[in-house]
């Protein structure tokens, strides 16, 4: 049996949103702050990944430009609230 | 040709889990800290390479914004994971927790 590329691209969707629910759990449930950021950060890696898939399905190029924003607004975000709870605050 | 990039993007998708199952089954922040590196490394660059190859196959595309998307996550994650793990050592020192 041979699958076809939508086929493969659509199993790769479904693993990749299972990931996602797995960082989403550790987001939810985490116990500490730490837990919850370091999930985040998980999440926002999973979404580009995922935003990659779905532009390779639509066949379209767009959706890699929002997967570089996604990759940039991840890092940033986990970096400011690591930061956050080093000094209390994010700008000095 | 696409077909390949397609089963690429699926090797990348189960690396990116095994790390998110990774990040739920680990009992300590600690250990929690390495498994996502997974999905961030070698997950990462099997998605961008199957990307890559798939606009390069149906389109003719030269991968300048994969290879932008792969330079910075390399150089940006250790520095995150880096900065979030001594967050949480120094939360745990000024609470008077036991560090590794």
């Amino acid at each position: 049996m041979t699958l076809t590329t939508d086929a493969v691209l659509q199993i790769a969707q479904a693993i990749l949103a299972l990931a996602m629910t797995c960082a989403l759990y550790r987001v939810l449930r985490g116990p500490r702050a730490q837990d919850r950021i370091l999930a985040l950060d998980t999440l926002y890696v999973n979404a580009m990944l995922l935003v990659l898939v779905v532009g390779m399905r639509g066949a379209t190029t767009l959706y890699v430009e929002a997967a570089l924003v996604i990759g940039m607004l991840g890092f940033v975000s986990t970096s400011a609230a690591a930061k956050f709870l080093l000094r209390g605050e994010v700008i000095e | 040709m696409s077909v390949a990039a397609a089963w690429l993007a699926l090797a990348g998708a189960i690396v990116a889990l095994v790390g998110s199952v990774g990040l739920v089954r680990m009992p300590t922040f600690y250990e929690r800290v390495h498994p996502p590196t997974l999905g961030t490394t070698l997950g990462m660059g099997l998605v961008l390479a199957a990307s890559a190859l798939f606009f390069f196959s149906t389109e003719g595309r030269m991968p300048l914004q994969e290879l932008a998307i792969a330079i910075f996550m390399v150089a940006t994650t250790p520095a995150t994971y880096t900065l979030l793990a001594r967050a949480a050592l120094q939360r745990a020192r000024t609470e008077g927790r036991e560090t590794p």
